[in-house]
């Protein structure tokens, strides 16, 4: 076994264990951190497999903001969460009944499968080596060149994700004073102050 | 030697996982949304290593998608979470039965 095959395995049972325990974890910001574990060890496995950018991506997206807003989340809201765990002895066995049903079924599929004859013909966009070109520029070339399409699409499903988010957690709150320009710059002298002429001696 | 079948068994394991724990925390939506990203990760794998071992790279432009996917839902599953506590209090699924704001 080589160095790679070792961190494999390491990586490996790290995340199987970090999964778990992100799912069957009391306190919820502990699931949090457990799944940050479980991020961080996947994107480890990605860089054994050669995929730089995406394990980069990995490390930033989901652990640098997703988790970020997740672990936000759950911190903000003040839910009872003991209560909300209440229920889960009486959900145990049908959980671990549908997970050993779902193992099978993945066991099944696994014991008959292999590579079709000609699936290194039908490659559609054969990696380049290495060596001569590296992972993220022969990503950059492919996902510019290729999949511009999907690419702007994406682009649009992260905007109207931000705008979506926005509209729904936005609130008005009537009890906050706000500056309103345009009620500030529509303002005319004469509503604004009055000459009042003061005859001497007498004051207001 | 490490194969591909290894990196499949893990991204299955991660996904009976996921599966497992959705099941198991019917009540807490913050854990099933939790549930369903690793769902997605245990995808990527699969697709980071079929492009890996196959050399064909399409397969890292999609993990790529679905991470742009799974990133929007996560905000907006999240943001529609926020709004539901702000108007009953609870984040009980059951509790999700009526269908006004």
């Amino acid at each position: 076994m080589t160095v790679a095959d070792y961190a494999f395995y390491l990586f490996a049972i790290v995340m199987l264990v970090a999964g778990v325990f992100t799912v069957v974890s009391r306190n919820p910001v502990h699931s949090v951190l457990w799944l940050i574990v479980t991020f961080l060890t996947a994107s480890g496995l990605f860089v054994l497999l050669g995929a730089e950018f995406v394990a980069m991506l990995l490390v930033i997206v989901y652990v640098g903001a997703v988790m970020v807003l997740f672990l936000f989340v759950v911190m903000m809201l003040d839910v009872d969460f003991a209560e909300l765990k209440a229920g889960m002895a009486k959900y145990l066995p049908f959980a671990l009944l549908i997970g050993v049903v779902l193992l099978l079924q993945m066991g099944f599929a696994f014991g008959d499968w292999h590579a079709a004859e000609g699936a290194d013909a039908l490659r559609r966009s054969v990696t380049p080596d290495a060596a001569e070109v590296h992972n993220t520029a022969a990503l950059g070339q492919l996902m510019y060149d290729d999949y511009l399409m999907l690419f702007q699409l994406a682009g649009l499903i992260l905007l109207v994700a931000m705008i979506g988010a926005i509209v729904l957690t936005l609130r008005h709150r009537s009890d906050v004073k706000r500056q309103n320009v345009l009620k500030q710059m529509y303002r005319k002298p004469e509503e604004s102050f009055e000459m009042k002429d003061i005859k001497p001696g007498q004051g207001l | 030697m490490v194969g591909l079948e290894h990196y499949l068994t893990v991204a299955a394991a991660l996904f009976v996982i996921g599966i497992f724990g959705l099941f198991l925390n019917r009540k807490n939506i913050i854990i099933i949304l939790m549930s369903i990203e690793m769902i997605l990760l245990s995808v990527n794998i699969n697709l980071v290593a079929f492009s890996s071992f196959l050399g064909d790279l399409t397969g890292q432009i999609f993990t790529m998608l679905v991470l742009t996917v799974a990133a929007a839902e996560a905000a907006i599953g999240l943001a529609i979470l926020v709004s539901f506590f702000r108007n009953r209090g609870t984040i009980d699924v059951e509790d999700v039965n009526v269908m006004k704001g």
